[in-house]
């Protein structure tokens, strides 16, 4: 076993401010096999791969290469090292010939042969099955065939190590298929490849190895025909976390009040399919479903984030319009986004003025909040929600993951929000402060304030939601409630109809 | 408690402001050495019996109004925008021709028709800012970009406003803007300053626009998500910047009673961002003081002074300024801010290691 | 598609900004095509009078916009060719030597029977002067002279920098003051205005019968000039002469002088001298308040006319313009009228 070891990760520690993008990771590439790297955003799988190829230096762990250590300090490294990556963005020069792409970089010497360099280039195409020819300009072929060019060009430079970083969003069913015959080819010269996409179905057609992370952690690593998709689904997403699961059992979450507090009718915006959606007073739900599924874009419409195209929306019963997030700040809703850097803090303010931003906002140019009144806010927020902070002056950007969100939170609580958006509140913090979160949520609904929680973790939408609205390609595909609110219904509904590997 | 957060607040607030007031110590300092009466300031009495304040400290102070006022404007296109609008000098030459073309189409020139023309100059100003704006903040272009055509053609737009090369005024308010208000033996010039500097004051005082635009500048989309209006926030600040621009134009007429289209406050728009620079905001927008750039001003001004007192000819005070500037602004830069601490860091965690063993 | 738009709304913006921008010289251009349209209207309607024929003359300049000097310039120029007087004037303005190039290869083509050239650069013209001279079309250059053999042109009217400067110097020294503390503001470096204005100056202070107190460019930037006499006031040297190498400078000096109470003019202690002649900086000189203006002139048009009506005959190819120097203690209203730049 040991032998045909062709790389090996070890306890790999990445640790960023505030997060730990890695935990003690291992991973292990055989020679001659196609390995899926999987896990939902944020698992951990890119900054993985950035180690690897030497764009980030890990905080602790060992890699080697055929049995000896190895330090990957910059991608020139992981290149000597025989790593290659070909990334979902073409990085070659379309306006060269496929020769010059291949050896462009590459040529030590200053002067070069064309003709020999294109005969070179003319046989490994040929061996490796590559519909191009050498003379050709990299423009002209297919998005597939410069692909391909770009793996032929990896694999002259003597690489061992292939990583393939969703090669295959932009390219059609033939062209994968032309894809994924050049990585069996690859295998059986025995390089070691590694497989990273969002498509299920692809990862069941050409891999042998699934290795699953989540949080930063590694779930397992498991041979594909032992992992039916639905559990692979189950590991992404996370059911093993059992040391929440006894939380939430004693809190009464289903007390819902009768009134609708929202309703919207063929709502749509650019991002978001048509959909219909109602709350009620005091009643918490969730949306759903796959990275990419239209979850966070559902809501955004809701909220009015994007550009709304059509819908008939009412709020306590009245109609209204909510076009833009201030329409919809108006009407008593909140929206705590999904990416918290981008969206979310005002990095260089102060935990006081982020606190005091939305209210603010809501109050208008003309009625600013006096000093005084924004230290007393501040101060009640972050005792209430124990924020951990040096002072309320303490710049947002400083603080940890898990107080930014509180700080966040803390935000829109404070605009006194008849209804609540909470998109992912709990990615990239602490168990403890998740706990909190949660805890925040069914207390929040219990004083009749209505919430929509966004989760990747099923069981914290588990124990928090009355009502799960299930995603699947931009599409509502289902919504569960009562009975059907456990694991196995959920990962059914996530995975859908053709989830035939069982 | 409160007090001490107040002091926090203060000494954090003097962080940003600690280059530039260093700066301006170092200038005055190194003045005082080279030329110790550089700095007195005497009462002369001026052509028309007046008796004003007159020395090198008014010549800095009083030469340094247009270029203050520009800066406080462009503090805030800077924080909302991340960008700056290297029009302001094209734009001041467009207010001030708009100033004097009215004040000569009247049959004579008295308060009213003053303030009309600073009015309409206002208006013209602003609705520039406006264009600059909408460009910025609807088109998302560069504002250097953006403000690069306005810096192109605004000069030849004053020169049709003026109908000729330097149309002249001679009125004693128009002479009074510029210069001194009779009795009053502070050059007008400075009283401006202070009063627009009080008016921004107020505006970031009874209106949340502070907060608004920072939270724009650092971070548009977060920004958006909680009901701000960007595009509006970016535009304002433009048309803000406008009314700078009208306020210096008109006070270069007055200090000269001639518009000069070509030469009003030429290249004053680099100078408007170094003092923008060096009174420590970032260029890339967000966090701002407007105390900071003004202090930038006066900086840039005392230096100009300062070489032109050594007898520096004024084609190689441009290479001297630079160097200077370029000394301030990479000593404010990140990098240098960021070693700076962290050798301080290492400073305090040694002595309080040596501190350690001693006991 | 909405970004389509915006990038269509966006070129827009950007086409008439620059359409605006162009307008300065564009303006004047519609100008004088509507003119020569006009001509070209009654000579269709007055097409029995073959004999009234008008002299084409096509003129090659820089922008009014350039400068006070260059507007005066140009007024002279259209007034003195003007359809009365016989003329029928096409006009071309650009600052930039190839675009000048281009409208005199046009006036060649067009058939005029005059060339007029004020060249934006020095170089560059010999093929174009040769074709003209094929062509039979006399060929004038005015205010700036060309590098080109002598034989493709008729004549340069031309003004001395050089001597102008002499001219205000002397004028200077004719004041006999027992002594010269000169504050020397000079203007953009290099430029032929400057380097002729400061040359004259240069040998007072070379043979120590001027002192220079300071001499600094304030590149014809009327704010600079007068920061400059703030400072030499500030560290109280003593001057008596301010020579300022133009009109708007000379202003600022004065303001700096005003606002110290320094006294100005004819009678006072300090003298102060302009150039470029401005209306309004003769009517200062008027009033006894500044001492001098000397004038680089712009009025080159009279010449040339006279030349091409044969009622002048050249016997040097270079004719340096008469350059006129204005003492405020005779200056008349009359001669603000006539010479004064401006309005």
């Amino acid at each position: 076993m040991q032998e045909e070891s062709l790389l090996q990760m070890r306890h790999i520690m990445k640790r960023f401010p505030g997060v730990l993008a890695l935990n003690n990771v291992d991973f292990t590439l055989r020679k001659g096999e196609i390995h899926a790297l999987m896990g939902e955003n944020g698992a951990g799988k890119s900054t993985l791969i950035k180690i690897l190829t030497g764009v980030y230096q890990m905080d602790g762990g060992e890699i080697k290469v055929e049995g000896e250590n190895v330090t990957i300090r910059s991608p020139q490294d992981a290149q000597k090292g025989g790593i290659s990556t070909v990334y979902q963005e073409i990085t070659l020069c379309p306006n060269l010939t496929v020769a010059e792409n291949m050896f462009i970089g590459r040529d030590e010497k200053l002067w070069v042969r064309n003709k020999e360099r294109e005969k070179k280039a003319d046989e490994i195409l040929t061996s490796l099955g590559i519909p191009a020819r050498a003379r050709q300009q990299l423009g002209d072929c297919s998005l597939a065939v410069q692909q391909m060019v770009a793996i032929a060009r990896a694999v002259d430079m003597k690489c061992k190590v292939l990583i393939l970083d969703e090669p295959t969003s932009s390219l059609d069913d033939k062209e994968v298929n032309m894809l994924f015959d050049l990585m069996r080819d690859l295998k059986s010269k025995g390089v070691g490849i590694i497989f990273v996409t969002h498509f299920l179905e692809q990862v069941y057609a050409v891999c042998d190895r699934i290795t699953v992370l989540r949080n930063g952690e590694l779930v397992g690593e498991y041979l594909v025909e032992d992992l039916p998709q639905v559990q692979l689904v189950a590991k992404m997403i996370g059911k093993e976390l059992d040391e929440l699961s006894s939380m939430g059992e004693g809190v009464e979450k289903k007390t819902v009040n009768n009134e609708v507090f929202y309703e919207a009718k063929g709502l749509s915006s650019s991002d978001a399919l048509s959909f219909d959606f109602s709350i009620r007073k005091g009643e918490v739900n969730g949306f759903t479903g796959l990275l990419g599924s239209g979850r966070s874009e559902s809501v955004r419409a809701i909220f009015g984030a994007d550009k709304v195209n059509s819908g008939e929306v009412k709020v306590n019963g009245q109609q209204v319009k909510i076009t833009k997030p201030i329409d919809a700040m108006k009407h008593g809703i909140g929206y705590l986004a999904e990416d918290r850097k981008r969206d979310g803090i005002i990095a260089d303010l102060s935990v006081r003025e982020n606190i005091i931003l939305a209210l603010q906002v809501l109050n208008g140019v003309f009625k600013p909040i006096s000093r005084s009144e924004q230290e007393a806010f501040a101060d009640e927020y972050i005792k209430a929600l124990n924020i951990k902070t040096a002072s309320r002056e303490t710049p947002i950007g400083s603080l940890s993951g898990g107080n930014q969100q509180k700080v966040i939170l803390a935000r829109w609580l404070l605009t006194h929000p008849d209804y609540l958006i909470l998109d992912e509140p709990t990615r990239g913090i602490d168990v403890g402060t998740k706990l909190e979160i949660q805890k925040l949520v069914l207390k929040l609904a219990e004083e009749g304030v209505s919430v929509t929680f966004i989760s990747s973790e099923v069981e914290e939408m588990l124990r928090t939601c009355s009502r799960l609205i299930v995603m699947r390609d931009r599409h509502i595909v289902g919504e569960l409630k009562g009975a059907d609110l456990n694991q196995a219904q959920v990962m059914k509904t996530i995975a859908g109809g053709e989830s035939g590997h069982e | 408690m409160s007090k001490k957060a107040a002091k926090k607040g203060f000494t954090a607030g003097l962080g940003q402001l600690t280059i530039p007031l260093v700066a301006i110590a170092i200038l005055v300092i190194f003045n005082l050495i080279r030329d110790p009466s550089f700095f007195s300031i005497e009462i002369k009495h001026n052509i028309d019996g007046n008796s004003v304040l007159a020395g090198n400290l008014i010549t800095v102070i009083n030469g340094a109004s247009e270029l203050a006022i520009l800066a406080m404007g462009m503090t805030l296109v800077t924080a909302a925008c991340g960008g700056q609008d290297i029009s302001v000098g094209a734009a001041a030459a467009i207010a001030g021709s708009v100033f004097v073309k009215v004040l000569k189409s009247g049959a004579s020139i008295n308060a009213g028709t003053v303030i009309l023309a600073f009015l309409l100059a206002c208006i013209v100003a602003m609705i520039f800012g406006a264009f600059n704006g909408t460009l910025v903040a609807v088109f998302n272009i560069q504002p250097m970009i953006a403000t690069l055509i306005l810096y192109t053609c605004g000069r030849s737009i004053a020169y049709w406003i003026n109908g000729g090369a330097t149309p002249t005024v001679d009125s004693g308010i128009v002479k009074a803007i510029g210069g001194f208000i009779p009795g009053v033996p502070i050059p007008t010039p400075v009283i401006i300053v202070v009063v627009m500097a009080i008016i921004f004051k107020l505006l970031f005082h009874f209106t949340s626009l502070e907060l608004l635009t920072q939270s724009v500048g650092i971070n548009g989309s977060a920004a958006r998500l909680n009901g701000i209006n960007p595009t509006f926030i970016k535009l304002l600040s433009f048309i803000i910047l406008g009314v700078c621009v009208s306020v210096a134009g008109c006070i270069g007429v007055g200090r000269l009673g001639l518009i000069n289209h070509e030469t009003l406050l030429l290249d004053v728009e680099m100078d408007t961002i170094l003092a923008v620079a060096i009174g420590g905001n970032n260029l890339g927008g967000g966090k701002f003081k407007i105390l900071g750039s003004i202090i930038g001003a006066y900086v840039i001004q005392t230096l100009t002074i300062t070489l032109y007192a050594m007898n520096v000819s004024s084609t190689d005070v441009k290479a001297y300024k630079a160097i200077v500037i370029i000394l301030l602004v990479v000593i404010g830069s990140p990098v240098v801010k960021k070693k700076f601490e962290k050798f301080m860091a290492g400073r305090a965690s040694k002595k309080a290691a040596s501190e350690a063993k001693g006991a | 598609m909405k970004k389509r738009f915006n990038v269509l709304l966006l070129a827009a913006i950007l086409v008439l900004s620059f359409a605006l921008s162009a307008c300065s010289s564009s303006s004047s251009d519609n100008k004088s095509t509507e003119a020569t349209k006009g001509t070209e209207a009654t000579k269709s309607t007055e097409a029995p009078k073959p004999a009234d024929k008008l002299i084409k003359v096509g003129v090659v300049n820089n922008p009014p916009s350039e400068s006070g000097y260059r507007e005066a310039n140009v007024k002279d120029m259209e007034a003195v060719f003007s359809k009365d007087n016989g003329y029928e004037l096409k006009t071309a303005y650009s600052l930039k030597n190839d675009e000048q190039l281009q409208a005199a290869q046009g006036f060649i083509t067009d058939g005029v029977e005059y060339l007029l050239i004020s060249a934006a650069e020095t170089t560059g013209w010999d093929e174009v002067l040769k074709k003209a001279k094929e062509a039979g079309i006399k060929v004038y250059l005015f205010d700036r002279m060309i590098d080109v053999s002598e034989d493709l042109y008729e004549a340069a009217v031309v003004s001395d920098m050089a001597k102008e400067g002499d001219t205000a110097v002397q004028w200077l020294l004719d004041q006999k003051l027992d002594e010269y503390n000169v504050i020397h503001i000079q203007g953009a470096m290099g430029s032929d205005a400057q380097i002729g204005r400061t040359g004259a100056l240069d040998k007072q202070f070379e043979s120590g019968k001027m002192n220079k107190v300071v001499q600094q460019t304030a590149t014809w930037d009327e704010a600079e000039a007068k920061k400059i006499v703030e400072t030499v006031i500030n560290s109280g040297k003593d001057f008596n002469v301010i020579y300022a190498e133009n009109d708007g400078m000379a202003k600022g000096a004065v303001a700096a002088l005003d606002e110290a109470g320094i006294k100005h003019g004819v009678g006072e202690k300090v003298i102060v001298m302009g150039f470029d002649c401005n209306k309004w900086a003769l009517r200062e000189l008027l009033a006894q308040k500044w001492n001098y203006d000397g004038q680089c002139s712009p009025f080159q048009a009279q010449i040339i006319s006279d030349i091409i009506q044969g009622k002048k005959t050249v016997t040097d190819k270079k004719i340096i313009n008469e350059e006129k120097g204005f003492d405020a203690k005779t200056l008349t209203q009359a001669d603000i009228d006539t010479y004064g730049l401006g309005e």
